[in-house]
């Protein structure tokens, strides 16, 4: 893997080969390891190393961008020659700003440091431990007469920015995941986790739960489609609630393609919602910097269901000034929230964090999901969903399937597995319907980024079709 | 690259190891956007790399590097081997791969215009013209272009004594036309969502594709869309355009027939497939008139899932999946065929790129046009009361790929015959064999297009490979159509 040395000393290299006015570079250095299973038994089993070296250069307000993962001469010379010819052919864009300094970009201006996400332990995870971890969980469908399949992955990365301004930064990280499926004659069940400490991973546990679900869910009822108070695990909360942060972004509202046109500073969901973005959060995973190395700024997305904070790249909050939506779009300053140049789409904030409104627990509105379940006279428990689509991206109506333990709820109980629903639900109505909520956690989905969120007991929940298992 | 792919196998060809390819692949991609008037995104990039795949004590290993010197290249083989006896402490059968001979061979995706030949400028050029056609109507909020070639070359060698050379260029191009009024965002895309269309072919295609002279129709439907009535709920007659039955196809019918999703090796995420073994060649999956090919062959037609040789070095075939409405066959790969009583694998197995293991994936999944001359405005002249939908706008589909929900951007009402007033939010859902089996038109080859579909995404870690899926404009009964705004 490329050292932070070694990315200093191509960035020498490649700033002398070009000719432009600013040169920025970005690297991502990887090693990544996934061991995956089915039937139990281990059925593909890879391993990758790959660095990548991405130049940016500018000539005036022209910009373009080219790619190598060879970091010889002729190949580095090629790639700045490709990202020169593209700016050069390009109008003037007035829009478009000088790299940032290292001191615009910022260091890390709050007290606390950014938590540790390098782990050594992860990194050196070996082949042979991570067959004996999944052997284990193995053992455990074979003793529950399941079926098992899923995946236990390692990776260990290193991502830099530097500019011909001055700036540099680098970041360190390492994740371990599981994701687990236990599969009987006509149930699943299902468990993710990740961290970049492979410590915190706990398989059996992961396991033991996946495969309860399954065994729980056995011989599903099928029940009408219709409205339901459902109570959401957290991978599934954030796989349906992820699709509206994409418009939490300056140039999503200057495109008038976001959902919070018209309406930031609005109520809009519940008064018990409050969302923040906040990498240096202790649960969340990242790099400080964003795609241009501006220190990545905590944000209030929400505060008691009002829409407060919108994301902005430095670009973006120049031409928002300059805009019709100077005032209508709350503090606009640049967040650290820019993906790497040039890009169509700006910004958005990809380290959210679900929070717990003040005196909650005391109003009894922080519960357990065995307590939601219990003050829940008929519902629907759902572990997880699936093939989230967008249907109306104003209304945020989002459609998607239910899967892999899906239970009525009745008196208080879990009565029964039930046929997986398909719902059609506004993220708006259903931020709007959250009755109760639980301690917010890191959780992983499959159909949106890492978040911290609770699980959530949601009213009048829309399932519009039931499938046929 | 062929040197270098040597080197790999002949290290991982060690006593313990009874199978070994190694597998370079060299990447080369241009992306251009526009966006209201403006180049929004201009980047180049290239990939190279090296992959090798080993059997030892009957399992699996893989392992993938960028570093090509010598000593690099050979670790990443002995790391193959490492990993591959770690699987092998978690198996119950020995891995079993369908023989296949080795080929020798040199292969080119056919081309008239090298994509990479033509100028940045011009690229460019296109693309603001359309913009500017695009947003000749002032309702009109947002538009977007883009432009995206492709040139992967690669070198497989395996220990059986395969040696294949393929190069493979891909191009795509399309845009869309977004306008926000009051509370509602309309979009229409051309000629397809998802970027355009896209096929293995060279600059040829954008010639083709008549981007012009269609940029103002398409932003003048999104902004009609904001004065179309609701389409309405309820059981109805559709028609579907090609490009939304390809993706139907590729939902309902390309997915379930992968068949390492019908033997539970995808079950922790893309899912399983209803199409268990037992309904092969037995299972009603559509009418009379439901005729699907798997098709790889060049003859097939410029899809994003023609090639000679897959990348497990298995030449391109033809598969009857669906024959007069029966199922017929599945997908297939060394590995797996002798799970269907195959001898020889259906060459489907494909990797994203050099760092990614092959997989069963679709190659060109089409249904086949109908045998007797019909138009699209034949078939909608011949329907009394339906709905003409065009143009994906969202997808969605159970993991079984039993049920399944589609948005398109518009819709119109079809009345006696004719097309009548502009339907927005049109959506339909059903379940997978109900549907096939209520087609009862198709039209025929002149209204056949091998569509693209640029982000087919399956496996862990994700890989995102080009699926190719021909079709026509066909016609459904007593479909549920509207659910998707259904209690909202």
């Amino acid at each position: 893997m490329l050292s932070k040395e070694n990315a200093a000393d191509v960035f020498d290299r490649i700033r002398r080969m070009s000719a432009a006015d600013e040169v920025e570079v970005i690297f991502n250095s990887s090693r990544f390891a996934l061991t995956r299973f089915a039937n139990n038994i281990i059925h593909q089993n890879v391993e990758e190393e790959n660095s990548v070296v991405s130049i940016r250069t500018n000539f005036g307000g022209r910009s373009a961008r080219a790619t190598t993962n060879q970091f010889d001469d002729e190949s580095l010379r090629r790639a700045v020659a490709a990202s020169e010819s593209l700016a050069k052919v390009q109008a003037n864009d007035p829009d478009l700003l000088p790299m940032p300094t290292a001191q615009e970009a910022g260091g890390d201006t709050r007290a606390v440091k950014i938590p540790a996400r390098f782990f050594e332990q992860t990194a050196s995870v070996t082949p042979g431990s991570r067959a004996d971890v999944v052997k284990r969980m193995a053992m455990v469908a074979d003793r529950h007469a399941l079926t098992t399949a899923g995946i236990y992955s390692i990776s260990s990365s290193g991502e830099a920015i530097f500019n011909s301004r001055g700036l540099a930064k680098w970041h360190d990280q390492t994740s371990a995941e599981i994701s687990i499926t236990m599969l009987g004659a006509d149930s699943s069940g299902w468990q993710k986790f990740n961290s970049p400490d492979v410590g915190n991973l706990n398989p059996q546990h992961l396991a033991e739960t996946a495969a309860e679900k399954a065994a729980q869910s056995a011989h599903p009822r099928e029940l009408a489609p219709g409205k339901y108070t459902v109570i959401l695990e957290p991978a599934a909360v954030l796989d349906i609630v992820g699709v509206i942060f994409y418009d939490f972004s300056g140039v999503a509202l200057l495109d008038q393609r976001s959902f919070l046109n018209g309406r930031v500073g609005t109520k809009l969901f519940g008064e018990n919602i409050n969302i923040s973005d906040d990498v240096m959060h202790p649960l969340q995973s990242g790099s400080p910097f964003d795609g241009e190395g501006m220190q990545r700024q905590r944000l209030q997305l929400v505060e008691n269901g009002v829409i407060k904070q919108i994301a902005f790249a430095r670009a973006t909050a120049k031409k928002v000034l300059a805009s019709e939506f100077a005032r209508k779009v709350g503090p606009v300053i640049p967040t650290g929230h820019g993906f790497a140049l040039p890009n169509e789409v700006g910004e958005m904030p990809m380290n959210i964090v679900f929070e717990s409104p003040e005196n909650a627990n005391a109003r009894g509105e922080i519960q357990s999901i065995d307590q939601m379940i219990s003050s829940t006279e008929r519902g629907v428990y759902v572990t997880r969903l699936w093939y989230i689509r967008e249907v109306d991206p104003y209304e945020k109506i989002t459609t998607g399937m239910t899967r892999d333990g899906t239970f009525l709820v009745e008196n208080g109980k879990i009565e029964s597995g039930i046929r997986n629903f398909r719902f059609n639900e506004s993220v708006i109505s259903m931020l709007s319907n959250v009755e109760s909520m639980g301690v917010p956690v890191r959780a992983s989905g499959e159909e949106s980024f890492d978040m911290v969120v609770p699980a959530m007991k949601v009213n009048d929940f829309n399932f519009t079709e039931v499938t046929k298992f | 690259m062929k040197a270098t792919a040597k080197i790999a196998l002949d290290a991982a060809s060690m006593r313990e190891v009874t199978y070994a390819d190694a597998r370079a692949v060299y990447t080369k991609a241009r992306a251009l956007t526009t966006k209201n008037g403006l180049v929004s995104h201009a980047s180049e990039s290239e990939s190279l790399g090296i992959a090798v795949r080993v059997i030892v004590d009957g399992a699996w290993g893989f392992a993938a590097t960028a570093e090509l010197d010598s000593a690099a290249i050979r670790t990443t083989a002995h790391r193959a081997i490492e990993i591959a006896k770690a699987s092998a402490r978690v198996k119950k059968e020995n891995v079993r791969l369908a023989s296949e001979p080795p080929a020798v061979a040199e292969w080119t995706s056919p081309y008239d215009v090298d994509p990479f030949s033509t100028s940045v400028e011009n690229n460019l050029e296109l693309l603001l013209q359309v913009d500017a056609e695009i947003r000749s109507n002032a309702g009109v909020t947002l538009a977007e272009t883009g432009m995206n070639f492709q040139r992967e070359e690669s070198w497989f060698l395996s220990s059986e004594g395969a040696d294949i050379h393929q190069t493979k260029f891909t191009t795509g191009a399309g845009y869309t036309a977004h306008a926000f009024a009051g509370s509602e965002i309309q979009k229409r895309s051309y000629p397809n969502s998802f970027g355009g269309q896209w096929q293995n072919c060279g600059y040829e295609l954008l010639d083709e594709m008549k981007l012009v002279e269609n940029a103002r129709r398409i932003g003048d439907e999104a902004v009609a869309l904001h004065h179309a009535d609701q389409c309405p709920e309820g059981p109805r007659t559709i028609i579907l355009d090609g490009s939304q039955l390809g993706l139907q196809i590729h939902e309902s019918i390309g997915h379930p027939i992968e068949l390492d999703r019908v033997l539970g090796m995808e079950a922790n995420f893309a899912g399983t497939s209803f199409l268990t073994l037992e309904k092969l060649s037995k299972l009603r999956y559509g009418s009379e008139l439901v005729n699907v090919v798997a098709d790889a062959r060049q003859e097939h037609g410029p899809g994003l899932g023609t090639f000679a040789y897959d990348d497990e070095g298995v030449a391109a075939q033809s598969t009857p999946i669906i024959s007069k409405g029966r199922f017929s066959g599945y997908l297939s790969s060394r590995e797996t065929a002798h799970t269907i009583g195959a001898t020889r694998s259906g060459g489907t197995s494909r990797a994203e790129g050099w760092n990614r293991l092959p997989m069963i994936r679709m190659t060109n999944v089409s249904i086949l046009p109908g045998d007797q001359p019909l138009t699209l405005e034949q078939l909608i002249a011949s329907t009394d009361d339906g709905i003409y939908m065009e143009t994906n706008k969202s997808w969605s589909i159970d993991d079984k790929r039993y049920n399944f929900q589609f948005g398109c951007e518009i819709a119109w009402e079809i009345k006696h015959g004719k097309r009548t007033r502009m339907l927005k939010n049109p959506s339909y859902s059903g379940i997978t064999t109900e549907f096939w089996n209520s087609m009862d038109a198709i039209c025929s080859r002149d209204e056949w297009v091998l569509w693209g579909t640029p982000n087919c995404g399956k496996g862990q870690p994700q890989q995102v490979v080009g699926t190719g899926h021909g079709a026509s404009p066909a016609r459904f009964r007593n479909v549920k159509v509207g659910t998707a705004y259904k209690g909202s």
